[in-house]
């Protein structure tokens, strides 16, 4: 990865990560949810 | 059968389909002009003005007035309104037709339309607010397409897929607040970066957080005026559960409305504190900044508690109204009248008669869909053969 | 002190090494970025420029623009304030201060090329790059056309081809940058006459600035532009009259654009890790209430079913007693009466 010398080019690194992690979020948090109330009777 | 097909030709010339005809002639013209000869002819956009009404009002407001879909699904799903359960469907609608039109009219304001994918596949610019935006539309656009989808299936009777779609609907509802929340206050948040562009009443480290509440009082108020209009003109179409939660929805939402607003007035006062702004409001902008804050926050907050508490259903819709009406005002003002504001007269931006036709186009084509659904699909009342969900 | 132009430039090579100046953006967490080391700048000296549009002419033939109605050499286009536009990416503007002397004063207009660039900030595609060598350039081959970079841009440069159906462009200056990487001076710079603009590494024209204005302290005023505004730039300005006055904003503040928005960026991804949560406990917290409404109610219900079949059952109890307490009498009764018409019929006999 080339250095980082702008504000600019630290926001687009640390947002690209954040928006991976936040579609990561997205689909693992429904999972656990169900895993947290699958015992859960009705 | 002559006889037949004139009377049938007579019932289809009513005087909204006479105007929507000719409302739609004029839009298709505009747009061949907008896609052969450039924005230069068809709109006052200039290099001080890149945004004109197309950002104001077909984007700003229409997503802002579409927010019905997610308060109402919120409403009932999660915090458990289920007395308002005959309003959900309607609202989806509203709300899907809204994003799907802010969408097509997107395609009129860009340069190069075809490339609006490009910043998920292309070129990830994701410093940017708009990016977020642009995203969140999108899903949140695919999101009420498949909330909005059961009634389509029940009309199709596709019975499996619709079944497997209701089960999801919890899943749905939260994503889609999820969603809103996000994109709502960007659209915002969009100005945080022009503070020397924007006058400095309307600009504020808040407006993230006012565009996102105001939405929420966009949804409630067109949820209600939608609703009233939907029971004058497709009363037959309603079944006996949304004619009986007409007048409890009302009251409800009214009053949600009416506590909303006056959370946002207490923010908005704050704003000026915030950034030191009391000085400006003895000024001309000052003045108009008051009329929108006392006219259209203060003045509906309330109306909308008058109504509630005289049970006064009438009162209820005004304010719906009037409400929405301020909706339409901040947006202008924050986009339009706010912004560039120290540039003389002659500079300013006013839209072209084309734009606007543009802005009615899209909605009157929102209005003919709305009707070609709630004539056909089971929107404003319960498919017999179906549980509600 | 007059340093001519090639002078100057020999001058750049030996400074290279030169420290670096304090200039810096930082992040929410204090951490300092300081931009690119030895990247280029132009500096512009509004005191020398004369108003000969030279520089546009050069602009103009340069980025092979279009000519314009009215040649270089008709200045009075100067009469009317004029902005950059698709067809002209620098103009440069008149002014009549309010000064004493009521001396003219002309400025140039171009892209400030920003250290941390508004426009780069608000692109949803990446369009706007800051080079290390210090122009900020646009791609205009991702570029959509949705215009938030000329809403963002605080010194209004961006500008948009408007009349073009299908392939419109976002237009500004770009230092020359194809130049910069030949190695030759962007076109403006090589054609002003009078050395009102330099071109140099930025550390050291602001060096060259500041010498300026401490060896003619009467001739310039003690601010050079650029140097902090909005974050900084690689276009920087000395003046001789406020910079207000030549069409100048002096309020934009220091900030860089980036800063500007990085709190609204921040809540997104809180939104999406703690929304779920809240919203699915509201839900939650209403389904368990549901729950034990239902509960409570079936309690209840079947507490008022036996308290009704209790009650029953003990009015069913008095009745077959009762019932029985009455056969009873009437076994006695008719016992007692067949004893008595026995007695009768004896008595009747014996008679």
């Amino acid at each position: 990865m080339e250095t980082i010398h702008t504000l600019q080019q630290f926001m687009l690194h640390t947002k690209n990560i954040i928006y991976i992690l936040i579609v990561l979020a997205l689909a693992a948090m429904p999972a656990f949810w169900c895993f947290l109330t699958g015992r859960d009777e009705e | 059968m002559a006889e037949e097909s004139s009377a049938s030709t007579r019932r289809r010339l009513t005087p909204f389909n006479v105007i929507a005809g000719i409302i739609v002639i004029i839009g298709l013209y505009v747009t061949v002009r907008r896609f052969t000869s450039g924005l230069s002819s068809v709109t006052h956009l200039s290099n001080s003005y890149p945004w004109g009404l197309w950002i104001a009002f077909d984007l700003l407001v229409g997503v802002a007035l579409a927010a019905g879909g997610y308060v109402t699904s919120a409403a009932v799903y999660i915090f458990g309104m289920k007395r308002y359960h005959a309003a959900v469907r309607p609202a989806i609608l509203t709300g899907f037709l809204g994003y799907a039109l802010v969408v097509l009219a997107l395609n009129y304001d860009v340069g190069r339309p075809w490339r609006l994918p490009y910043p998920f596949v292309i070129s990830r610019g994701t410093t940017s607010l708009l990016f977020e935006v642009a995203a969140c539309v999108a899903l949140y656009l695919t999101v009420l397409f498949v909330e909005f989808s059961p009634a389509a299936m029940e009309w199709l009777g596709l019975k499996k897929a619709r079944n497997l779609v209701v089960k999801l609907t919890m899943a749905l509802t939260i994503l889609g607040v999820i969603l809103s929340t996000l994109h709502q206050s960007s659209l915002g948040a969009l100005f945080l970066i022009a503070p020397s562009k924007l006058h400095p009443l309307w600009y504020s480290p808040y407006i993230h957080v006012y565009f996102f509440v105001t939405s929420t009082i966009a949804g409630l108020s067109m949820v209600i005026f939608e609703g009233s209009l939907s029971h004058h003109y497709f009363k037959d179409k309603m079944d006996a559960e949304h004619l009986a939660a007409k007048t409890d929805l009302m009251l409800g939402f009214g009053k949600a409305a009416a506590w909303v607003l006056a959370g946002y007035f207490v923010i908005k006062v704050i704003g000026i504190a915030a950034d030191n702004n009391w000085h400006y409001l003895a000024t001309g902008y000052g003045a108009w900044y008051l009329v929108e804050l006392l006219g259209f926050v203060a003045l509906p907050a309330m109306t909308y508690a008058i109504g509630v508490r005289e049970k006064n259903t009438t009162i209820i819709r005004w304010s719906a109204v009037w409400a929405v009406l301020g909706i339409v005002v901040n947006r202008f003002n924050v986009c339009l009248v706010a912004f560039n504001w120290y540039l003389p007269a002659e500079e300013r931006y006013f839209p072209h008669w084309m734009e606007v036709a543009i802005s009615v186009f899209v909605v009157t084509l929102g209005l003919l869909a709305f009707r070609f659904i709630v004539t056909r699909m089971p929107i404003l009342y319960a498919h017999p053969d179906y549980e509600t969900h | 002190m007059r340093i001519s132009r090639r002078r100057f430039l020999g001058w750049m090579g030996a400074a290279g090494a030169a420290g670096a100046l304090p200039r810096a953006a930082r992040a929410a967490s204090n951490k300092v970025f300081e931009g690119y080391a030895g990247s280029k700048a132009v500096l512009h000296d509004i005191t020398r420029c004369i108003g000969c549009r030279k520089c546009e002419a050069a602009c103009n033939s340069v980025n092979a623009l279009p000519k314009p109605e009215k040649p270089f050499d008709d200045l009075s286009v100067l009469e009317t304030k004029r902005r950059t536009t698709a067809e002209a990416y620098t103009v440069v503007n008149q002014f009549t201060p309010q000064a004493a002397e009521a001396k003219r004063v002309y400025v140039k207009k171009q892209c400030n090329h920003c250290l941390e660039p508004a426009c780069a900030s608000a692109c949803f595609v990446k369009a706007f790059t800051k080079t290390p060598e210090g122009p900020v350039v646009y791609n205009p081959d991702v570029c959509v056309g949705c215009r938030y970079c000329m809403i963002a841009c605080p010194f209004d440069i961006p500008a948009y081809e408007y009349h073009k159906a299908l392939d419109p462009k976002v237009m500004k200056c770009t230092m020359c940058h194809p130049r910069l990487l030949e190695g030759k001076l962007p076109g403006c710079v090589e054609a002003c006459p009078t050395e009102a603009l330099v071109f140099g590494m930025r550390d050291d024209l602001i060096r060259v600035a500041r010498d300026r204005i401490q060896s003619y302290p009467e001739r310039y005023l003690d601010h050079i532009y650029g140097e902090h505004e909005m974050g900084g730039t690689s276009w920087l300005y000395v003046t001789g009259t406020a910079y207000a006055q030549v069409g100048m904003r002096e309020d934009l503040g220091n900030t860089a654009a980036g800063q500007l928005t990085s709190g609204a960026l921040s809540a997104v991804p809180m939104v999406v890790g703690l929304w779920p949560v809240l919203l699915t406990g509201i839900y939650a917290i209403n389904k368990r209430k549901e729950k034990i409404a239902a509960q409570e109610q079936a309690a209840a219900v079947q507490a008022a079913v036996e308290k009704v079949q209790a009650e029953a059952a003990v009015k069913l109890k008095a009745a077959v007693e009762k019932a029985e307490k009455e056969k009873a009498a009437a076994i006695d009764r008719e016992v007692k009466k067949a004893l008595a018409d026995a007695a009768k019929e004896k008595e009747d006999k014996s008679i």
